[in-house]
């Protein structure tokens, strides 16, 4: 909402304050200032010029000479302003002075335009004759005049004076946030009385009475309200004998100010009117309604109708309409009908100012995608009490205005009047509850500046209607912080007890994966939880993969982004992707983050959220790169046992023949793997990529974080060397396994270290050697136990056709 | 016997002279000194000496030995250092090659802030809990006192999964989900992924992180949250961080609170990134609404409390001076690096 300084100074006369504090004072009462301009900003030494004479230049066609008085002197002037005539009052940049800008079609600019005197064809200029785009303004401000042409001013403005003041300028606009549920500052009065209590000056709204003719409103117009739960009031007053002329001036320039274009008189009150109350108000041809009659109802179930923009709305029973004798006018609070265009030639109106369920107007605002101005202010919850002061003021200026004839009395439909609220006032818990130490008397101040009475009979805080926001004592608290200032609010911290400092299992296992994988060189990254469902298809996923069975959003952005991830692979192979494509050629990323598994879908339950460890790379390295990695941080997670991979039960997105789900303590934690060509290929990733996968809830349930010192082994290991050919499709975890089993207690070790195929090994075998370590904890091994279990291992290995080398 | 003895010994100093390698020395030694050596054979021959001459002779035989060794060792350790110094001089590298590193990988600056964030929280006695992001309709609205009609649900562009189930717009369904499990004195805070309806831009993003605080005990005041606010900000920006609290409407709020910092950009003179404000909103909250705490299962008679959800995603911006909050969720290498 905008906000001009100058009509909340109207309501508060002693307010001298700067607009820096002006907006402090507004955040630090609870409307928040996004913004504000100074209308005479780069506007310097401009003062009213009479025009004398006006001659044309002799040596250019488009270029008039104007003797212009400028009161305390005379000056000449070239322009371009060809239609000037003598006698004319025109705002006048004198020499040194400065412009906004709009000079010559240029835009406006921060620092303004320096104007200085000079010589234009030969002939000497001492000053410029201002249009209102140069002031800054446009139509906004000034309906009569013409953007482009000289601003004439009013005959009688003496020269000399300060044109800049003279058209209003010397002002400033508000742009401020008004919190949703403080409809009373939607109105002008609301916010300056805001200001009134901030600043303690006094606050003078006006005091519109209901005067009219001595005719009688009802002679005009019957009222009938047949839904009282969605229109609470409906109050409408009649002007007949309407004579339609400008508006004044200040009227104007405060409704421009606010961003509201100036029309004529009529228009202008009713708008200035609902601008004070923040209380839309409606003006209807007298001519146009039926019967005379206003009839507001519920719509049918499929009824349609026409809007003032053309379109076709369906209606149903929640939908409040405004109905005449014969037709529907207009749905209710939210948009007129076709028939509320062209009031020109109306000689007799009649205004409306009504009071609906706010709720109801949001959900039939939302439900027929119609978002005007008036739902949007109709659907914060009016006080219906404003829409009586609101219409009066409007017929009162109408009166003052001599805009037409008012109607004496109004229709009023009101049958629960809201009454103030009670809140009963405990000084001592406001402290208590602010940690402050505030006099009950300055807590009672602060709410008679606010126009809260209270009763220290009861003691009871009285709310007015229009503060439908304050219900409890917590509310009263809000306000005496808010008026004291939260600035002076003393700052401490909670007593009492404190919990040791501990980490969570779910924290301390990613911080062991971000110190694994940093350590490792990879970096973290981030990506939208949320994603295509076209990604299921770019990782060949199967039809009956878990995978594909994702949790969907309503109402997503788009189609790329509307269902929550099951993986974390599809933002770990696109960022890959994105680092490759801008050029690098080692991308190291991991990311930390949950997926989303329904246990049923249509979701009844929430989803299970599962964070997952997702590493991935591309450059140097390769699968057993990513197997160190995941390793390292098993073991700094507390998984300190053999890790079991299994390649049997290959993913689709991975390379066939080089990935394997990871197993520990027979469940399967996680899975690793090249990325298969086909998917990097769609990914534009050229280069070999690989994923390492770790279920993170699993691996916290299964680490063991106690360590336990062992004591050194005191008595000396045997080592042997066992070298085979084998087929080159017995995995060495088979043969691990042998030697383990067959190893027994006294294997200290086992370490492969050669594997070769090549000239020497028949092809399909390859050549393997391992040293294998044993050791008792209580005594010297002698040779022949070492030889016995030897034997036993290498005969396990030719049962698995395995030929040992000696 | 005497003059063999002299022959041997300067025979063998002359050929330790001539040696110049450490082979040549060992062999020089076998020759003479070892067990079957020349001089042990000759200390075997002492018997052909008169008997009364043998000790002489004996001495005669050990004073040689000792001033071969003596020699050996000499020119051994001449040889040997020779050696070293020859090494050293092949050795010289030019230290100035650039270094062979294995670079460690980097934080991404919403972890690194929300890991410290949690320190300074868990530094003043906090709890860290976990929370759902896909989250009821009633945790996310309901129950922090915004029914089904209220204007606030506009505000805060929700995606929905169902009528009933959302991705929560806030962590402020944590104040409850807490409530429901444990009773006063609660100190917790929960980070996680919150969601929002709207395009990705400058200061914001359909999908950012926050971190809630809430203290709920007896007598926690107004005060204590400012003071909270105070250390938190001191900690984490330092102590010369300009920042400012002011009110806000929350409807689970009361008094309802944000704060900002200086715009880092701007310096306070308002810009394009924080919208000609010359502030940073980085956190909302206030005091527990009495209302929040029944539905909690807390009487508010007896206990108040605070709350409040910092913006990850802002607090980084501005520690890190990262001017566009998409730069998050690029991932590109030559942005995570920097931290």
């Amino acid at each position: 909402m905008n906000i001009a300084l100058s009509w909340i100074k109207s309501y508060v006369p002693g307010l001298n304050i700067t607009d820096q504090e002006c907006a402090d004072a507004m955040t630090m009462s609870g409307i928040r200032v996004k913004g504000f301009k100074r209308l005479d900003k780069n506007l310097e030494k401009i003062v009213v010029g009479r025009i004398l004479s006006a001659e044309r230049h002799p040596d250019a066609d488009r270029l008039m000479i104007c003797q212009t008085d400028i009161g305390t002197d005379r000056i000449q002037i070239v322009t371009g302003a060809l239609h000037i005539k003598v006698g004319d009052k025109v705002p006048v940049v004198l020499d040194g002075g400065r412009i906004p800008g709009g000079h010559d079609s240029s835009s406006v600019s921060e620092h303004g335009i320096p104007i200085k005197k000079g010589r234009l064809r030969g002939v000497e200029s001492n000053g410029m004759i201002c249009s209102l785009k140069e002031l800054g303004s446009a139509w906004d401000r000034y309906t009569n005049d013409p953007e482009e042409a000289i601003c004439v001013m009013d005959p009688d403005v003496p020269e000399g004076a300060d044109a800049v003041e003279l058209l209003g300028l010397r002002d400033t606009i508000f742009t401020c946030e008004i919190p949703y549920n403080r409809a009373d500052c939607c109105g002008v009065l609301g916010v300056a009385r805001q200001l009134a209590a901030v600043f303690n000056m006094e606050f003078c709204p006006p005091h519109p009475q209901e005067k009219g003719n001595d005719e009688k409103v009802s002679d005009y117009i019957q009222l009938d309200v047949q839904d009282s739960t969605l229109c609470l009031r409906y109050c409408a007053r009649v002007v007949k004998n309407i004579r339609i002329a400008p508006s004044p001036e200040w009227m104007r320039r405060r409704l421009a100010a606010c961003g509201i274009r100036p029309v004529n008189n009529l228009v202008d009150i009713v708008n200035y009117a609902a601008q004070e109350y923040g209380q839309p108000i409606h003006i209807y041809d007298m001519g146009s309604i039926v019967g005379h009659k206003i009839i507001v109802r519920r719509a049918r179930d499929g009824e349609q109708f026409q809007t003032l923009d053309g379109q076709i709305r369906n209606l149903d029973h929640s939908t409040l309409m405004i109905c005449d004798a014969e037709k529907e006018i207009g749905i209710a609070g939210i948009m007129g009908g076709e028939h509320s265009r062209g009031m020109h030639n109306a000689s007799a109106i009649m205004l409306e100012a009504a009071c609906f369920d706010g709720a109801n107007i949001r959900r039939s605002a939302k439900r027929l995608g119609i978002q005007t101005e008036m739902s949007e202010k109709f659907g914060k919850s009016l006080d219906p009490n404003i829409a009586q002061e609101a219409i009066n003021r409007a017929c009162q200026l109408i009166d003052d205005l001599g805009c037409g004839d008012v109607v004496g009395g109004m229709a009023d439909f009101y049958p629960n009047p809201r009454l103030p609220g009670r809140i009963s006032f405990d000084w001592k818990r406001i402290n208590r509850l602010l940690g402050t130490s505030i006099p009950e008397q300055d807590m009672l101040d602060i709410f008679r500046k606010l126009t809260l009475d209270y009763d220290s009979k009861t003691k009871e805080v009285i709310v007015p209607t229009f503060r439908q926001d304050l219900e409890c004592g917590a509310d009263l608290a809000e306000e005496v912080a808010r008026f004291f200032g939260y600035c002076n609010i003393p700052a401490t911290l909670p007593k009492g007890i404190c919990t040791a400092r501990q980490l969570s299992p779910k924290l301390r296992t990613e911080s062991a994966a971000r110190n694994a994988a940093e350590y490792s060189g990879f970096s973290q990254a981030m990506t939208y939880p949320f994603e295509s469902p076209a990604v299921f298809e770019k990782l060949m996923l199967p039809a009956d993969s878990p995978m594909r069975r994702a949790v969907a959003i309503m109402n997503p952005l788009s189609e790329d982004c509307s269902v929550m991830r099951t993986s974390l692979i599809n933002g770990m192979l696109a960022s890959l992707s994105a680092n490759y494509n801008q050029g690098s050629k080692n991308i190291r990323l991991y990311e930390l983050a949950n997926i989303y598994l329904p246990d049923a879908l249509p979701l009844t339950e929430l989803p299970k959220e599962r964070t997952q460890l997702m590493l991935g790379f591309c450059g140097d390295g390769d699968f057993f790169t990513m197997k160190g990695v995941a390793e390292e941080f098993l073991y700094q997670a507390g998984l300190q046992e053999k890790v079991i991979y299994d390649p049997d039960h290959p993913r689709s997105f991975l390379h066939p023949g080089r990935q394997a789900d990871m197993i520990y303590n027979g469940r399967v934690i996680g899975w690793l793997g090249e990325v298969h060509p086909d998917v990097a290929d769609r990914y534009g990733i050229g280069a070999r990529a690989y994923l390492a996968n770790l279920d993170m809830p699993c691996i916290t349930e299964l680490a063991v974080v106690d360590r336990k010192y062992t004591e050194f082994a005191r008595y000396p290991a045997v080592t042997r060397d066992i070298s085979m050919v084998a087929k080159k499709e017995i995995r060495a975890g088979e043969i691990e396994k042998v030697i383990e089993e067959q190893g027994g207690e006294l294997l200290e070790n086992c370490q492969l270290f050669d594997v070769y195929e090549g000239t020497q090994i028949p092809r399909g075998y390859k050549s393997m050697a391992y040293s294998v370590t044993f050791r008792a904890e209580d005594r010297t091994l002698e040779e022949q136990e070492v030889s016995r279990i030897m034997e036993k291992i290498l005969s396990r290995l030719k049962k698995l056709g395995i030929e040992l080398r000696v | 016997m005497k003059e063999k003895l002299e022959q041997i010994r300067t025979e063998a100093l002359a050929k330790m002279e001539e040696a110049g390698a450490l082979e040549k020395l060992n062999e020089i030694r076998g020759a003479y000194l070892d067990k079957k050596g020349t001089l042990s054979s000759a200390l075997k021959n002492i018997k052909e000496a008169a008997p009364d001459e043998r000790p002489a002779v004996g001495r005669m035989v050990n004073d040689v030995r000792a001033v071969l060794e003596d020699t050996l060792e000499n020119a051994r350790g001449k040889l040997a250092r020779a050696a070293r110094e020859e090494q050293l001089a092949r050795e010289v590298i030019d230290v100035t090659l650039p270094a062979r590193k294995a670079p460690l990988g980097h934080r991404h600056p919403s972890a690194a802030v929300m890991e410290e964030m949690e320190r300074i929280f868990m530094d003043m006695g906090y709890k860290t809990t976990d929370s759902p992001e896909v989250e009821y309709d009633y945790y996310n609205f309901e129950a922090l006192n915004v029914p089904s009609d209220h204007p606030v649900r506009d505000e805060q562009n929700a995606f929905y999964i169902s009528d009933r189930i959302l991705l929560r717009t806030q962590t402020a369904p944590v104040q409850i989900r807490i409530m429901e499990h444990q009773k006063p004195p609660i100190r917790v805070i929960a980070p996680g992924r919150v969601f929002h309806s709207a395009e990705a831009g400058t200061m914001c993003s359909p999908s950012s992180h926050q971190i809630e605080v809430v203290a709920i005990d007896r007598d926690i005041t107004f005060s204590d949250l400012k003071g909270t606010l105070d250390e938190f900000m001191k900690a984490l920006f330092g102590t010369d961080i300009k920042w400012k609290f002011y009110p806000h409407h929350y409807p689970f709020a009361k008094p309802g609170a944000q704060a900002d910092t200086i715009c880092f950009k701007c310096g306070g003179k308002g810009c394009r990134l924080c919208r000609g404000r010359g502030w940073i909103k980085i956190l909302g909250g206030g005091m527990i609404h009495p209302s929040v705490l029944k539905v909690g299962g807390i009487d508010p008679e007896e206990y108040s409390g605070f709350a409040f959800g910092i913006d990850l995603e802002r607090v980084a911006m501005v520690k890190y001076e990262i001017d566009d909050m998409r730069l998050f969720y690029e991932n590109d290498i030559r942005f995570l690096q920097q931290f």
